[in-house]
């Protein structure tokens, strides 16, 4: 585990950045953007999601590679549940998606 | 490098308190294992909420309409302060972790108290919103009815099958959510009395880093769950 | 306590402490391994009982020992135990926890009070299971498909759920203690080149735990409450989808043989290593094949699915991805077959089950590319050829390798060595068996038995009764160890530190080993299967 200590700035300007993209994300959705609602919102809950992971769980900081390779394999092997059903779900004919 | 062997103990004996375990040979290599543990726990948990997400996806797209009727259906309010209530609970776990680290008890106390408070919270609000939900009968089994929700969205027929599995997935999902932040209290009563008996100090304060992590965990998840159930269509 | 020096034996792990008291508080991995072994060989002969019941059900044709609603409860708590409660733990639990601190030159494993949780649950899930077989059991196939075992069948499904539920947390739990153990307590100079190919399996085994565990938890989660709230999430009725729950409970499932067959493949390296006294040819591919075995594994669910409805393209790409991932295994028969030329062959009871591993092992994987061919899997999915083809894995496999390594490490585990006599007798009659018994399966299944069923017509009846004759055959195979290994407890000569000559840190420790493994952190300068610097022991002596 690291040794950093985040100072009281870094956590509070972390804090503001997430209040003020989740009242952006809340008020994006009302904006007709077509398809790309749905990608604006994910890429601003991923922008979230990283400072949390980066930041206020110091991933940032860590001096251990096996930390990042344990976060990206575990995103990664959840990737793949969800591209590997999508072969079979997208790919069937009788359901119209995508 | 933490991932190397296990060195041998350099120089003089160190000096450790009682919370070295005897099978590590450093207190170093049990805080580092207690971590690496501790993220192999998360990736667990990222797979058991990732199953969840995978159910979602695949009725997101097959049945979009119902999707949208039944987010629509919840109150987007609600959901963001929940949203907000979480992201100062992280905050206040950012800095007890510092607290800990600098041997502020006091502070730490505070800090954890105000996790808690935070917690309990989003928990009451959450039960406020499932409450709503029982009177509307938008709860999933054999009371449901959502042909208030067809009335009220004639732009967007849904079939009634269909909504319910998304309302179905919206309290597997958040229900399962909701028992995590419940342990994760728990786990912060727990942490919160021995801060305050004093067993933190900065040489050792591993439990309220392992703790913070599993709370920050839960966190990021209902970072997806608000747009992934309160915001899929919000257009006007 | 030491008690031991009445009796002037040297203190070990065994004998350190005495009452039952200190066997059920235990955090020594030592002690915990050998809960495993009771847990878990309990277990096996209750599968094995159902077993015996299809078996003496399918003798003759006609359905006349049980009812069919019967025969479904026995063939699905045959699989849900054997898989669940026996297969998926027995080699981590019981030769890994033993051996992973040993081998890495730690005192024990990194979360000893966890992996004590861990059998803890495993004991609860299995408890819970019981007590569902005991009150009527259930019928849906150990596959539990939706939406009959969600919205038709009256069985106890919630309660088999929760019993897996709770089993599973006891497998991700020894994985995260094993994962952790490899990267953080190995001893000083054990690089990662230099770690025992077990490790290498028990790692990549454990990677799989972590990963795909937490799947079928959630899905068991899912069928619960779909059952209990009547929800639609996997009943086509209302508008679900039952291919879900099966591309759900497949993505663990898979992976899940995976975790069964890598930990027994590591225990053959260790067996082929030591009889041959030499070192495994092509380490490196070995090792990485483990981990090769791992991820591959988790590419390759829906080949599962073939007729359930997937599409055919996605049936494609997973049909090619299934061939890829025998690769890996191919690769390591190869080297384990490289690793027997000029080796110096001793025939041990160790080394009969791995030299049988090494035929049934092949046997099965072969034929599960058989069944990767879209167009044969058409014909044969759902016959007797797919049970044949994974009961190659899983008993001439899995099992083997399993027995193989008891043996093995009889002598460090208990300081006693079985007679090597009944040791031979048993592994040949356990070899002879389960080919009498799965071999004509194959054909069953390929002229068209389906499984599953309780029936047959009568042209079928003599490749069933050869295969039930094999079955007790393999019966006796199974209990004879039983008898011999117990009655060497007393009787057995006694083991020296090393009475293989083997390679590995465990065998630098007393047998028993003492309650902290080792009298000193060893620090390693050698690389592994350094044979050629272990003198072969003068004579290894067997108690007839």
């Amino acid at each position: 585990m690291s040794v950093h200590i985040s100072s009281n700035k870094l956590n509070v300007t972390i804090w503001i950045t997430l209040m003020c993209l989740t009242v952006i994300t809340a008020w994006v959705a009302t904006v007709d953007l077509g398809p790309f609602n749905t990608v604006v919102a994910l890429a601003i809950a991923t922008f979230k999601a990283l400072l949390v992971v980066l930041f206020f769980m110091h991933v940032k900081y860590a001096s251990e590679k096996l930390t990042k390779v344990i976060i990206i394999s575990s995103v990664f092997w959840l990737l793949l549940l969800l591209i590997l059903s999508l072969a079979d779900y997208s790919t069937r004919g009788n359901v119209r998606i995508m | 490098m933490s991932d190397s062997p296990a060195g041998v103990v350099h120089g003089t004996a160190e000096h450790h308190g009682p919370e070295l375990r005897h099978h590590f040979a450093t207190v170093e290599q049990q805080r580092d294992s207690a971590a690496l543990g501790m993220w192999l726990f998360l990736a667990t948990e990222i797979m058991f909420f990732g199953g969840l997400f995978c159910a979602y996806l695949i009725y997101r797209l097959w049945y979009f309409n119902e999707f949208a009727v039944g987010s629509r259906s919840l109150n987007l309010l609600m959901g963001a302060a929940n949203t907000v209530v979480l992201i100062c609970s992280s905050l206040t776990v950012a800095m007890g972790v510092r607290a800990a680290q600098l041997g502020k008890r006091k502070l730490l106390v505070v800090l954890l108290l105000l996790t808690l408070v935070f917690g309990l919270v989003f928990l009451g609000v959450k039960g406020v919103e499932w409450h709503e939900k029982w009177e509307k009968h938008h709860i999933p089994g054999a009371s449901f009815n959502a042909s208030d929700l067809a009335r009220e969205n004639p732009q967007q027929p849904i079939d009634q099958n269909h909504e319910q599995i998304y309302f179905s997935l919206y309290f597997v999902m958040t229900g399962v959510h909701a028992l995590h932040m419940v342990i994760g209290i728990w786990l912060f009563a727990v942490l919160t009395w021995y801060a305050w008996k004093g067993r933190y100090t900065p040489e050792y304060h591993t439990p309220i880093e392992l703790g913070g992590l599993y709370w920050h965990f839960v966190d990021v998840v209902w970072i997806y769950l608000f747009p992934l159930l309160y915001l899929i269509d919000r257009r006007h | 306590m030491a008690t031991a020096v009445l009796t002037g034996e040297r203190e070990n792990y065994l004998n350190k402490e005495y009452g039952i008291r200190s066997w059920l508080l235990t955090t020594d991995h030592k002690r915990i391994a050998l809960l495993y072994l009771i847990s878990v060989t309990f277990f096996f002969f209750v599968g094995g009982f159902l077993a015996m019941l299809i078996r003496l059900e399918l003798l003759t044709p006609a359905g006349d020992l049980m009812l069919a609603d019967t025969y479904n409860k026995v063939f699905t708590m045959h699989g849900m135990v054997m898989v669940f409660f026996f297969l998926i733990p027995v080699v981590p639990a019981v030769l890994g926890n033993f051996l992973v601190p040993m081998m890495v030159g730690a005192k024990d494993l990194a979360f000893p009070r966890i992996n004590l949780l861990s059998w803890y649950l495993y004991v609860i899930g299995g408890a819970l299971m019981s007590h569902c077989m005991l009150t009527g059991g259930v019928d849906t196939g150990w596959t539990f498909y939706t939406p009959f075992s969600t919205a038709f069948t009256n069985t106890k499904i919630v309660e088999a759920g929760l019993a897996v539920f709770v089993a599973g947390f006891s497998s991700i739990f020894t994985g995260l203690n094993f994962i952790v153990t490899i990267h953080r307590m190995r001893a000083p100079g054990l690089t990662w080149a230099r770690l025992p190919l077990f490790i290498w399996a028990q790692y990549a085994t454990s990677l799989i735990m972590i990963l795909g565990t937490p799947v079928v938890a959630v899905t068991i989660l899912l069928v619960a409450a779909e059952r209990v709230f009547h929800l639609g999430i996997f009943n086509p009725a209302l508008g679900g989808d039952p291919l879900l729950f099966q591309h759900l409970f497949w993505f663990y499932s898979h992976p899940a043989v995976y975790i069964m067959i890598l930990p027994s493949m590591g225990v053959v390296s260790e067996i082929i290593a030591c009889f041959s006294r030499k070192r495994i040819f092509g380490y490196e591919f070995v090792a990485m094949s483990s981990i090769g075995i791992a991820v591959l594994g988790f590419l390759v669910w829906a080949h599962h699915m073939f007729v359930a409805g997937i599409s055919l393209y996605s049936a494609l790409v997973f049909s090619a991805l299934t061939y890829l991932v025998g690769v890996p295994s191919a690769v390591k028969v190869f080297n384990w077959t490289a690793t027997l030329y000029k080796g110096s062959i001793s025939y041990s009871t160790p080394m009969i089950y791995a030299l049988g591993f090494l035929g049934l092992f092949t046997m099965g994987g072969l034929t599960g590319l058989f069944l990767a061919c879209l167009g044969i899997d058409v014909h044969v999915t759902d016959t007797y050829f797919v049970v044949a083809h994974f009961h190659y894995i899983m008993v001439g496999g899995v099992l083997m390798g399993y027995l193989g390594g008891i043996h093995f490490w009889w002598p460090k585990i208990t300081g006693r060595m079985y007679p090597e006599g009944w040791g031979r007798i048993s592994a040949a009659l356990v070899f002879a068996g389960f080919n009498l018994t799965f071999f004509p399966q194959f054909i069953l299944g390929y002229v068209g038995m389906p499984r599953r069923y309780w029936q047959y017509p009568p042209e079928f009846q003599v490749l069933n009764v050869l295969s039930t004759a094999g079955a007790s055959v393999l019966a006796v195979g199974y209990v004879l160890p039983m008898i011999y290994l117990l009655w060497s407890l007393r009787y057995g000569k006694i083991a020296g530190e090393n009475p293989w000559g083997a390679a590995g840190l465990e065998w630098k420790t007393a047998s028993p080993p003492p309650t902290f493994n080792f009298d000193e952190t060893p620090e390693v300068t050698w690389e592994a299967y350094n044979y050629e610097e272990i003198p072969a022991p003068a004579e290894v002596t067997f108690e007839r």
